[in-house]
């Protein structure tokens, strides 16, 4: 069978490959595109972090902007966090900064989705909790407005962030909710919520059965 | 016809070879290699043996007696019965047993000493292996027991005064395991042992019962239960040599235990299934050899333990999880701040070297390593978490290869990464 004519299944592991990654992982895992080596002297135009060391996962994105097109001409990053972290937050370097660069409209629209497919997919339970890239992303992007003066084109996080050290969002959970999480552990096992923030759970707790209803009825 | 023959051979086709050669293979507490001895002992039992020991036939009885056989070896180095000895699937299986067993025994009793409303009491530690703790946290949630978690000191002991003085009245189990599969700390159980029997006498009563997982000991330590007074031993063969899926429960005559599966009513009607021959002549054959060879084994591995902890404690910002010295002979457990557990053993693993992590990454939970944690850790702490556990094939030279890869690793990850955290958060200040 032609392996391109299969739809592409971006949860689970590509067929035909051994181990627990895909290669494209791996290659940017053991060799990453685009991480900050020396902070010294880089002038960034915007900066965005999410998430915490207890938690496991901390991303931080810096980019450069051209004024004149909007676009992002370079992109680094430095990241704590397992394979799957270190080489979501790679890819999506090289995705903001290929080709000319994107748009800061384009890249606001990065996707966990999108970095997944170009990775070649991620295991199941590697999902929701390592690709938080797009939001320190969106962040940077925010930041960059918030130097140049343009506030009214600072967006805010689409939706509500519920759990403020992993900049989940009411969003997030919905869509937890949509792929079959109907308890607070499996929306927690899809997005870590509440490990950074425990503050937050019973307002998960509500939301879960917000969303359950809404859907499931 | 034809198509059919080739599509059974495609089938069958072995699986893929490993690639990248392993040049050292440090998770022996995750699991062992069988070895060659135990398997040229349990070879007849695949095929030339076909029948089940139950059976009165005369190949069945043959199965029967190498049963009897691999029953009475194992006796023999645990010094006690042969009636003792329940074969079962491995260390979960006979952890459960034990747990849930001895329980669902004494809950009678309770209610008729105690009054209706009592329920049994179970004490174990806070660092105990999921096999143990898993069962009774959800007896306790479910209200059948009430629990008491022991906690160790900050080096991952635990105090036999602490289990003794948690006893009480309702008391019916105590399980602490001889080893623990995480950070090598070594407990006192004869010291514990000891003290519940003084109990025992001086109440006179038969509870409470004294339960120890030894799966990562059996391979160093002394099993001897007379000297460990221990009611309930657990044994895992695919961490000492032997086959993957084979286990044990000692269990003390007298004992009061329920099944947990029924059927046949094989082990004394404990552990219902046909017996694993092949397997059982293994665990029996892994168990001769892990014990004959424990002593020179232990001497030999203490020495590149130390070595290894010596040269990755070097590391800056690194710290030793668990004991320096009352520890298992082949563990060596560490934690690197500012980097991802995960992400450093899959560094190793490129250059050869197989380990295993306390991360949360690494396992199927949210939360890192709850022994680490519970030794007064930082999540952060336990994230960065790294176990080297040394086995009969480990050689200085893999040890070495350790020491010369590991800090150029750990440098690269805190290049990566975005956190730099000062010593202090190592432990858990909150």
């Amino acid at each position: 069978m032609n392996q391109s004519q299969k739809p592409l299944d971006i949860t689970a592991r590509q067929s035909g490959q051994s181990g627990f990654y895909s290669d494209v992982v791996k290659e940017h895992f053991f060799h990453p595109q685009n991480f900050m080596e020396n902070e010294e002297g880089y002038e960034a135009d915007g900066m965005g972090m999410v998430g915490s060391p207890a938690c496991g996962d901390v991303m931080r994105v810096w980019i450069k902007v051209d004024p004149q097109t909007s676009r992002i001409t370079d992109c680094k990053w430095k990241t704590f966090g397992c394979a799957s972290a270190i080489a979501s937050t790679s890819m999506m370097s090289v995705m903001l900064t290929e080709n000319g660069g994107m748009t800061l409209d384009q890249a606001r629209n990065i996707k966990p989705q999108d970095i997944m497919e170009r990775l070649g997919g991620l295991p199941v339970r590697k999902i929701h909790c390592s690709v938080l890239g797009d939001k320190a992303l969106r962040m940077a992007i925010n930041d960059y407005y918030r130097r140049q003066g343009e506030i009214d084109k600072i967006e805010i996080e689409q939706g509500r962030v519920i759990d403020k050290v992993l900049k989940i969002t009411d969003h997030d959970i919905e869509e937890a909710v949509l792929e079959g999480a109907d308890t607070l552990e499996k929306v927690q096992n899809k997005t870590k919520v509440g490990t950074g923030d425990p503050s937050c759970i019973p307002e998960v707790e509500q939301l879960i059965r917000f969303y359950k209803e809404k859907y499931f009825g | 016809m034809k198509q059919q023959t080739k599509d059974k051979n495609k089938k069958l086709k072995p699986a893929k070879k490993i690639t990248r050669p392993v040049l050292a293979y440090l998770d022996n507490a995750a699991a062992t290699s069988l070895d060659k001895r135990v398997l040229k002992a349990m070879t007849p039992y695949f095929s030339d043996i076909p029948a089940n020991p139950s059976s009165l036939h005369a190949p069945g009885q043959a199965a029967n007696a190498a049963l009897k056989r691999a029953r009475k070896s194992i006796a023999e180095h645990l010094n006690g019965h042969e009636d003792e000895v329940i074969f079962c699937s491995g260390g979960t299986e006979s952890d459960n047993l034990a747990v849930l067993g001895t329980i669902s025994a004494a809950a009678k009793f309770i209610k008729t000493n105690h009054g209706a409303d009592a329920v049994p009491h179970v004490i174990t530690t806070a660092i105990e292996h999921h096999a143990v703790l898993e069962p009774l946290l959800h007896l306790q949630k479910t209200g059948v027991i009430e629990l008491s978690l022991i906690h160790s000191d900050k080096e991952g002991l635990i105090a036999a005064d602490d289990v003794i003085s948690a006893v009480k009245k309702t008391t019916v189990l105590i399980s602490v395991m001889y080893a623990n599969n995480e950070i090598g700390t070594l407990q006192p159980i004869a010291d514990i042992g000891r003290g519940i029997l003084k109990y025992r006498k001086q109440n006179n009563s038969a509870y409470p019962y004294f339960h120890s997982d030894a799966c990562q000991a059996a391979g160093y330590l002394d099993l001897n239960v007379e000297k460990l007074h221990v009611d309930l031993l657990t044994l895992n063969g695919g961490k000492i040599y032997g086959p993957k899926g084979t286990g044990l429960l000692f269990v003390r005559r007298g004992t009061k235990i329920g099944a947990q599966i029924l059927g046949g009513g094989q082990e004394k009607g404990l552990r219902s299934g046909t017996e694993n021959v092949p397997g059982i002549v293994g665990l029996a054959k892994a168990l001769e050899i892990a014990q004959q060879e424990r002593i020179k084994e232990s001497t030999r591995l203490t020495v590149l333990r130390d070595r290894l902890i010596k040269g990755l404690l070097k590391i800056p910002k690194s710290r030793l999880n668990g004991h320096p010295i009352i520890r298992l002979p082949n563990n060596v457990n560490i934690s690197f701040m500012d980097i991802e557990g995960e992400a450093a053993m899959l560094y190793l693993d490129a250059k050869g070297i197989a380990c295993s992590t306390g991360s949360a990454c690494a396992s199927t939970s949210l939360d890192p390593s709850h022994v680490i944690l519970a030794l007064g850790m930082s999540y952060e702490a336990a994230h960065g978490s790294l176990r080297f556990s040394l086995g009969r094939q480990t050689t200085r030279e893999q040890v070495d290869r350790v020491i010369k890869y590991l800090p150029g690793i750990v440098e690269r990850l805190r290049l990566i990464s975005p956190v730099s955290l000062d010593m202090s958060h190592f432990t858990n200040n909150q």
